[in-house]
């Protein structure tokens, strides 16, 4: 255990170091970095498994952080499962990327060196005991995220994602650092583990106020909305399988670092905690949802999407909360059962549609789905991984995401023996969320699956896309097969996962199950996946021999499209991916304040006969709109004021140093 | 050997009259707009020329136009499995969960949505966008009639909700129960493409959703796709009379309680049958636009239904 833990590290650093030896040789750069991070999830995911399987792990090397109690490090059943969650898309992403990053010339040493460094910190993250060492790997995980979304950093527009995300990241890093250390202080230790015991602990004050700020940290991090600005610019211009470990994995660190501190490090709250954090993830899923609907940037499109699926995670970790301050520990754990099934989900089918988006920009040079269109024929797999993805991300039975998504249904519905009223209305309102969520999402990517890869192409450049490397296939179809297995065997999840949730908040998920069948709360609600999957295929088998014994007529032409007598057929007469979310934009233009400008220029000599039609629109969004565009004029008028302060002379910055050392000399006495 | 025979029948039932509800529905359809109309099992005939006609297919489509008429169908066929018709004591108890339901009900409706797209005509794209539009907005009415109902049966078991409804003496007289049941009749008529929300008897450009998504579709192909949407109207109109009037269901596998439910499906499909033709005769096709209003105001009653119970618990 200890050693595939330590053998982890060594090949992380070996490719680390591979990286800057072989800085001179791209291929072999390439290959080396990859090769040797690839081994290292893969012994990460033999560390989640054993962590599973309850082998625990405790490291303190009291010599490397000298401060605040030495390196500590753990694992525990939680922590082991976000370790598999990390593993399934980290392994297929650097499988990925041998292939993918061929065409990233000069760049290879630094996309390999921070990737090293990323991974581990991930892990490090999930394995974290004390303040100081949680702290240093959280902040080398987002500094190297930020390097690798900066691979592209000759366009501005990924410098402008960077420093966005910089920004929210060390936002997110402060609010964290105030509650660590507001806790730390009023319980007089630096282990997170000994913050709470039994009921005893800091007041209630300081741990509402611990609550509110490191949850703003967390999903600063995880994305949700309103902190969820830096994701639809970091994801695109990240390399994609940067993107899907971001999205798929790294964000749902944020949720790690909320389940610990809700249910564990800051001990059992009031039921407004569970309240904030179900409002939070209904907006989430919501809002998310709304504006990847109307996006036509196929990257930004699985971002924001991304937002929506934190939303859905949220919603059973807030369902979670609620439940336990109301003294129900089995939905409890059922909820969060449903929210960590969903977190490994998601890792697994984000993580395959932003690869699968990466093979399409790598293959036609653009992220716009309205340059797309006929991808499925010219990349047959890509274009099949892709639809598994988009069915699984819709929650479509026998996928996986239909069964986390089911779950967290379920531990909604049962929020009926919540003996409040105000809150039964506030899970039927989550209710209606997550079931418009769940339609909308749908609406999208059919749209995103149905524009991209369906009909004609609508460029050039899309008209001579090629299939990719194997090795990018290869990854996408391991993910495609995971997506499936979860979808129909759960019990491969849910057993691990129940003795996970049993250990951290001591009471049994209200579930059964065996190995096919799900069945929640006692005959309250059952499904047998495998079975669903079996009738369905046996059906349609079923139809297709039926139809032969029937002596239907198995003739097939081909012939152009119907289209009311036009002469040619080009995709110009297709529907465009602003033409299919048009009805949502209506529906919800409160939100989206789109603006829009049509320009028709009428031949000279009669306006009934058109040349040109430009149509534009650009929608807004609600939060940037109220929340951020004030908040960044504030900064700039204040920085402006300070700017009087900057004079450029060297001799006022030494006054200036001298006055502060005379001030902390007063004060620190 | 009982319960499976049972079983069998009753998908039977389901998949096979499904068409000849459809043929109702246009006879009474036709005898209240004064024409004479076709007989009632005129859909089996269409169904008939279908499978004897070639399939002509769009030079642009790809493997996902071929496969969705068979996922359509499959879906259906399994939802026809999942929908206690005769009986509540059916085999497939694994399937037995409502939410299951509307999630093989949506992968339809996604395949549709897909194949629309992909012969690249502006009508198929119409029809998806719409179709998909129609279909998440009225999924917040669903889960919440659900909520609704689940709240009164303790479980999100088809079966069960039956059985728990078929005790209660007091079942019209709880108006939890009535909003519920008028909010998923609304949704029922949006899910199925019925007027006032979509007019199935259309082929006019501008106002077609469902027509619209299908319109390259021939042969095989759209017989495949219409007996999938007659067991949809099908199992809708099943759902309706069997979760909100549960009389005469069978709740035992003893014969006479099977005969009796056997009597009783005609006449309750028979209330609904008529009762959507008389609707679709008086009201005219709503705006595309004006739909939201109409679903939002489903769901509002189905939230209703979900206070009402919470307050008089």
């Amino acid at each position: 255990m200890l050693r595939c833990f330590t053998a982890s590290l060594i090949f992380f650093a070996g490719g680390a170091c591979g990286a800057l030896v072989f800085a001179r040789d791209d291929s072999l750069c390439r290959k080396v970095t990859h090769g040797l991070a690839l081994g290292g999830t893969v012994l990460i995911l033999i560390v989640g498994v054993a962590g599973l399987q309850g082998q625990p792990l405790d490291l303190l090397l009291p010599g490397i952080l000298p401060a605040g109690g030495g390196l500590a490090l753990g694992l525990d059943r939680l922590s082991a499962f976000f370790l598999l969650i990390i593993a399934v898309g980290a392994i297929p992403s650097t499988f990925y990327a041998i292939g993918y990053t061929r065409h990233y010339k000069g760049k290879q040493s630094g996309l390999g060196f921070m990737l090293n460094i990323f991974i581990p910190a991930m892990m490090l993250v999930a394995m974290s005991r004390n303040v100081l060492t949680f702290l240093v790997f959280w902040e080398a995980m987002s500094l190297t995220s930020y390097f690798l979304v900066m691979t592209d950093s000759d366009q501005a527009e990924t410098c402008g994602a960077g420093w966005l995300y910089l920004v929210m990241t060390h936002g997110g890093l402060a609010c964290l650092v105030v509650g660590f250390l507001a806790m730390s202080q009023a319980a007089g230790s630096f282990t997170m583990s000994d913050w709470v015991h039994a009921g005893a602990g800091p007041d209630a004050r300081v741990r509402n106020l611990a609550f509110v700020t490191m949850a703003a940290g967390f999903l600063s991090k995880a994305g949700a909305i309103p902190f969820h600005i830096w994701l639809p610019r970091a994801h695109p211009a990240a390399p994609s399988h940067v993107s899907a470990m971001m999205s798929g994995v790294m964000i749902k660190l944020g949720i790690y670092g909320l389940i610990r501190i809700g249910f564990g490090w800051l001990g059992q709250g009031p039921g407004w905690w569970g309240v904030l954090i179900l409002a939070v993830g209904a907006v989430s899923a919501l809002l998310g949802v709304l504006y990847a609907l109307i996006d036509s940037d196929l990257k930004r499109l699985l971002a924001y999407s991304s937002v929506e699926n934190i939303g859905i995670i949220l919603l059973g970790v807030g369902a979670g909360l609620l439940f336990r301050s109301y003294g129900l520990g089995a939905l409890a754990a059922l909820a969060l059962v449903a929210a960590l099934y969903h977190c490994l989900n998601h890792a697994a089918f984000k993580g395959l549609l932003f690869l699968g988006a990466g093979s399409v920009l790598h293959a036609t040079g653009t992220r716009n789905m309205e340059a797309m269109g006929g991808l499925l024929r010219r990349m047959p797999q890509t274009g099949a991984y892709f639809l598994v993805g988009s069915l699984a991300i819709t929650a479509m039975p026998p996928f996986n995401g239909f069964i986390s998504e089911w779950l967290t249904f379920q531990s909604l519905l049962l929020s009926f023996r919540v003996q409040a009223q105000f809150f039964n209305l506030v899970f039927a309102l989550c209710i209606a969320a997550l079931a418009l969520t769940a339609g909308l999402s749908a609406a999208c990517f059919v749209r995103a699956f149905g524009i991209a890869f369906l009909a004609l192409p609508r460029g050039e450049a899309v008209e001579s896309a090629h299939e990719s490397h194997w090795t990018m296939l290869t990854s996408m179809g391991f993910l495609a097969a995971a997506c499936l297995t979860l979808g129909i065997a759960p019990a491969l999840v849910l057993r691990p996962l129940s003795s996970t949730v049993n250990d951290f908040i001591g009471e049994r998920p209200d579930l059964a199950f065996n190995w096919s069948g799900i069945a929640a709360s006692n005959g309250f609600a059952a499904i047998d996946p495998f079975w669903v999957a079996m009738i369905l295929s046996l059906l349609m088998l079923a139809v297709w021999i039926g139809l032969h014994a029937m002596r239907a007529n198995f003739g097939r032409r081909y012939y152009e499209t119907w289209g009311c007598g036009r002469a040619v057929q080009t995709a110009a007469f297709e529907y465009t991916a602003a033409a299919f979310a048009n009805p949502f934009r209506r529906v919800f233009a409160f939100l989206y304040r789109s603006v829009e400008e049509t320009e028709i220029e009428a031949h000279p000599e009669s306006r009934f006969f058109v040349k040109t039609i430009t149509y534009r629109h650009q929608s807004r969004t609600i939060i940037e709109d109220s929340v951020y565009a004030p908040i960044g004029a504030v900064v700039r008028r204040l920085a402006a004021k300070a700017r009087t302060v900057q004079s450029g002379n060297v001799h006022s910055y030494l006054l200036y140093i001298l006055l502060a050392l005379l001030t902390l000399l007063l004060f620190a006495r | 050997m009982l319960r499976i025979a049972v079983t069998i029948v009753q998908w039977l039932v389901a998949v096979v009259g499904a068409p000849l509800l459809v043929g109702v529905i246009r006879k009474v359809k036709a005898r209240l707009q004064g024409r004479r109309g076709a007989g009632v099992w005129q859909p089996y005939a269409n169904l008939r020329k279908l499978l004897v006609k070639e399939v002509v297919i769009s030079e642009n489509t790809s493997w996902v136009f071929r496969l969705t008429p068979y996922v359509v169908i499959g879906t259906m066929l399994l939802a026809a499995c999942i929908v206690p018709v005769l009986t509540t004591a059916g085999a497939l108890q694994m399937l037995d969960n409502i939410i299951l339901l509307m999630y093989v009900f949506l992968l339809g409706t996604f395949f549709l949505a897909l194949a629309g797209l992909d012969a690249g005509s502006s009508f198929g794209g119409m029809g998806s966008s719409r179709e998909m539009a129609i279909a998440a907005l009225a999924e917040p009415t669903i889960m919440i009639a659900i909520f609704a109902i689940a709240l009164r049966a303790g479980s999100t078991g088809l079966n069960e909700m039956i059985r728990r409804s078929v005790t209660d003496p007091l079942l019209l007289l709880n108006p939890g129960h009535l909003l519920a049941f008028f909010s998923l009749f609304i949704v029922a008529i949006a899910e199925t493409g019925r007027l006032p929300v979509d007019n199935p008897a259309t082929h006019l450009e501008l106002t077609m959703i469902h027509e619209a998504m299908i319109l390259e579709y021939s042969g095989r192909y759209l017989a495949l796709i219409e007996w999938a949407s007659a067991i949809k109207l099908f199992l809708f109109l099943t759902l309706l009379g069997n979760v909100f009037f549960p009389w005469g269901i069978a709740v035992t596998l003893q014969p006479s309680a099977i005969a009796i439910g056997i009597v009783t499906l005609p006449i309750k499909m028979g209330v609904l049958a008529v009762s959507l033709a008389v609707l679709e005769t008086g009201l005219a096709k709503l705006r595309l636009f004006r739909v939201p209003e109409l679903l939002s105001g489903s769901f509002m009653l189905a939230l209703l239904a979900v206070v009402s119970f919470f307050f008089l618990r």
